[in-house]
C-alpha cells in the first residue's frame, strides 16, 4: 500500500492519497497519470495491469489500486 | 460566393436537416437543430446590442456549445471559448486581453461565471444560454448582419500559451477557415459518411478539422468525453458503439490505446482514416498502429494555430527503421518558406526556420501588436509590397523525397563545444531506441551539458549506449534520466522550460 501512495504522491504531491477516494471522479488524475501509474506498478511491484482492468473503479483511490494489485498478484 | 463559414452550415442544414451533426454520446443535435440554435443565439446577441466584438462562451463541451460558436458568428461577433476547468487567474488574463462585454454561460457554469464577477475579473454582462436558445430568431436582423459581414472579419480568438507565461490570443477570419476547410477536405478522405471522434477541447482551433468538414459534407462528430481518454478499453468501446471511422488525435491519445494493450483487447473496428499530430510519434507505438490497421489511411498533420489549424500533411508511406516521420507537404494554397537566419531560402537539405505564407496566415495576436510584429513579418524575399508571413519558430529541412521534416523548436537549437546542435535531433534518435517513450532533451546552461529526460522501460545506460552508436560525440547527452511522466504546461504541452530548469539545478 505504501508503494502505491508513494507512486501517486510523486505525480501529485498536493493530494492526500490516504483519504482521497475520487481520483478519477474529481479529475485529479489525467490520462498521462494513468499511463505513469501503470508503468510504475509494473517497475516497482512487478504487477502488470491488463487493459481490461484499466477502469475508473480501479483507479479512484489508493485503496482501490492496492486491491487491484493484490488481486492481480495472486492470480 | 463563399465568404462566410455559416454558408457551410446553411447549405448542409438545407440538404440533410435530419442527419445527426454533433453528439457526445448522450446529447445530440442534427444539422437542422444546430442551425436553429445558432440563429437564435445570433438574434439574441444582436437584440442585446452586441456587434463586431468578442463574445466569451463558458459552456460544457457539448453539441450545444458547438452550435453556440456559430451563434456568435451569426451576430457578427467572434467567439472566445473559455476552458471551464481553467484556473480563475488564467481566465482573468484572457478576459483582460479580450475586454469582452458579454459572456454566455450555461446553467451548469453559472456559478463559475458569477464568481468571475464577484472577484472583479469580469465586469461585463452574463447571458444565459438557456434563455438564448429559447429566443425566437429574427431573420431580418440576421440577413442585415450577413450583408455587412466580410470574409476578413474574425470568427474566433484562440489562446495559446506564451513563453512569457501570458497567453496569446490568435484571431482568425472566415477566409482563413474556409481556405483551411477546402484544402483539408481535398487531401483527407472525408465525406457525408465520415463519423469523427473529436478528442480536442473546443477552446483550441484543433476541433475545426472535425467540425468544418462535418458542416461541409453533412458528416457527424462525436465529442468523446475527456475521461474516456484515461480508460483505453472504454474508449475503444465508445468508438465501436458509435461506429467511428475517422480519428484525428494527438499522438498521446493514440499511444494510450496502443501502449496499454487495448489494440489487442478491444480494437476499434470501424477505423478507416487515422490522423495524428502535435507531437512526435514514438516509432514502436506508430508501428503497432500501422500493423493493426493495414487497410486504413494514415496521415501526419502539422501546423501552428497562427496559420489556422493544420498547414501540412503527410500520407503515410513505409519508413526506414530510424527515419523520422515527416510532416510532409503544405496544403493546397499554403506555401512553406524555409528560411535561414540571414533571410534566404535554405539550400537543399539545409535546416531552416519554417515560415507559412498564404490565406492561412491568421490576423495576429489580439491586442498584442508587439508579439504580432515579432511573429507575423514581412516576407524577406519580397521587398516590393506588403506581404506578411508567419514565423513558426520551428526548424525543418527537406528530405531527399522533398518532404518537409520537423527538426525541433528554434529555441531548442543550442551551441555546445563550438557545434550548433538541434536538441530535436537527439530526441528523434533517442525516441527510436527500443523502450524509450516520450523524451525531451534540454541544454543545461549552468553546467554546459546536454541532458536527456525520457519515460520508458529501458535503463539510462542502455539509452546512452544506443545513442553512442548513432550520434557524433559532441551530441551525446552528459546525463540520461528516466522520469515517471513528462511534465506538462497548463495547455498540455511538454514543459521544456521546467525540465531545463531542473537540469540547471543539477537534479
Amino acid at each position: 500500500m505504501n508503494e502505491i501512495i508513494e507512486i501517486l504522491t510523486e505525480l501529485h504531491d498536493d493530494v492526500d492519497f490516504t483519504t482521497e477516494t475520487g481520483l478519477v471522479e474529481n479529475g485529479i488524475l489525467n490520462s498521462l497519470d494513468i499511463v505513469a501509474i501503470i508503468t510504475e506498478i509494473d517497475d516497482r511491484l512487478d504487477v502488470q495491469i491488463p487493459a481490461e482492468e484499466i477502469l475508473p473503479e480501479n483507479f479512484d483511490s489508493a485503496e482501490a489500486l492496492w486491491a487491484l494489485v493484490q488481486r492481480l498478484d495472486e492470480a | 460566393m463563399l465568404k462566410n463559414i455559416l454558408q457551410y452550415l446553411e447549405n448542409t442544414a438545407a440538404r440533410v436537416p435530419e442527419k445527426m451533426a454533433f453528439s457526445d454520446g448522450e446529447r445530440q443535435l442534427t444539422h437542422g437543430e444546430t442551425l436553429t440554435l445558432a440563429r437564435r443565439l445570433g438574434s439574441f446577441l444582436a437584440e442585446k446590442g452586441y456587434a463586431h466584438e468578442p463574445v466569451m462562451l463558458l459552456l460544457d463541451r457539448s453539441p450545444e456549445a458547438v452550435a453556440a460558436t456559430f451563434g456568435v458568428i451569426y451576430s457578427g461577433c467572434y467567439y472566445v471559448v473559455l476552458d471551464t476547468d481553467m484556473p480563475a487567474a488564467r481566465m482573468g488574463q484572457i478576459i483582460d486581453t479580450m475586454k469582452a462585454r458579454a459572456l454566455v454561460c450555461d446553467e451548469k457554469n453559472s456559478k463559475k461565471a458569477n464568481g468571475l464577477v464577484e472577484n472583479g475579473l469580469f465586469t461585463g454582462e452574463i447571458l444565459s444560454w438557456e434563455t438564448a436558445k429559447n429566443t425566437e430568431e429574427d431573420g431580418d436582423v440576421l440577413d442585415r448582419i450577413r450583408r455587412g459581414q466580410i470574409d476578413t472579419d474574425p470568427i474566433y480568438v484562440v489562446f495559446t500559451s506564451g513563453s512569457t507565461g501570458v497567453p496569446k490570443g490568435v484571431a482568425a477570419c472566415h477566409r482563413s477557415v474556409i481556405d483551411y476547410t477546402e484544402a483539408l477536405c481535398e487531401v483527407l478522405p472525408f465525406s457525408e459518411d465520415t463519423v469523427f471522434a473529436n478528442q480536442t477541447p473546443l477552446y483550441f482551433d484543433a476541433p475545426l478539422k472535425e467540425i468544418m468538414p462535418t458542416l461541409k459534407y453533412g458528416a457527424t462528430v462525436y465529442l468523446v468525453p475527456k475521461k474516456l481518454f484515461m480508460f483505453p478499453v472504454k474508449l475503444c468501446e465508445f468508438l465501436n458503439e458509435h461506429r467511428i471511422n475517422t480519428i484525428c488525435w494527438v499522438v498521446s491519445a493514440l499511444t494510450m490505446i496502443s501502449a496499454l494493450g487495448a489494440l489487442d483487447k478491444t480494437p476499434p473496428k470501424y477505423l478507416t482514416t487515422i490522423c495524428f499530430g502535435s507531437e512526435v510519434f514514438p516509432r514502436p507505438q506508430y508501428d503497432l498502429w500501422r500493423a493493426a490497421y493495414p487497410g486504413a489511411k494514415f496521415f501526419n498533420l502539422y501546423g501552428p494555430t497562427e496559420a489556422t489549424g493544420m498547414s501540412c500533411y503527410w500520407p503515410v508511406r513505409d519508413l526506414a527503421p530510424d527515419e523520422p516521420i515527416p510532416v510532409g507537404y503544405p496544403f493546397n494554397n499554403t506555401r512553406i518558406l524555409l528560411l535561414t537566419d540571414d533571410g534566404k531560402e535554405a539550400a537543399a537539405g539545409e535546416v531552416g526556420e519554417i515560415h507559412m505564407q498564404g490565406t492561412c496566415v491568421t490576423l495576429g495576436y489580439f491586442a498584442n501588436p508587439e508579439k504580432t510584429s515579432e511573429a507575423f513579418v514581412q516576407n524577406p524575399l519580397n521587398p516590393y509590397y506588403p506581404e506578411l508571413i508567419y514565423r513558426t519558430g520551428d526548424l525543418g529541412r527537406y528530405n531527399e523525397r522533398g518532404e518537409l521534416v520537423f527538426i525541433s523548436r528554434r529555441d531548442a537549437q543550442i551551441k555546445h563545444m563550438g557545434h550548433r546542435i538541434e536538441l530535436g535531433e537527439i530526441e528523434a534518435t533517442a525516441s527510436a531506441v527500443e523502450g524509450v517513450g516520450q523524451c525531451c532533451c534540454v541544454y543545461d546552461n549552468t553546467g554546459k551539458r546536454i541532458v536527456l529526460y525520457y519515460v520508458g522501460t529501458v535503463e539510462p545506460k542502455e539509452v546512452s549506449k544506443a545513442l553512442r552508436e548513432k550520434l557524433p560525440r559532441y551530441m551525446l547527452p552528459a546525463l540520461c534520466e528516466t522520469l515517471t511522466a513528462m511534465p506538462r504546461t497548463p495547455n498540455g504541452k511538454l514543459d521544456r522550460k521546467g525540465l531545463r530548469e531542473r537540469a540547471e539545478r543539477g537534479e
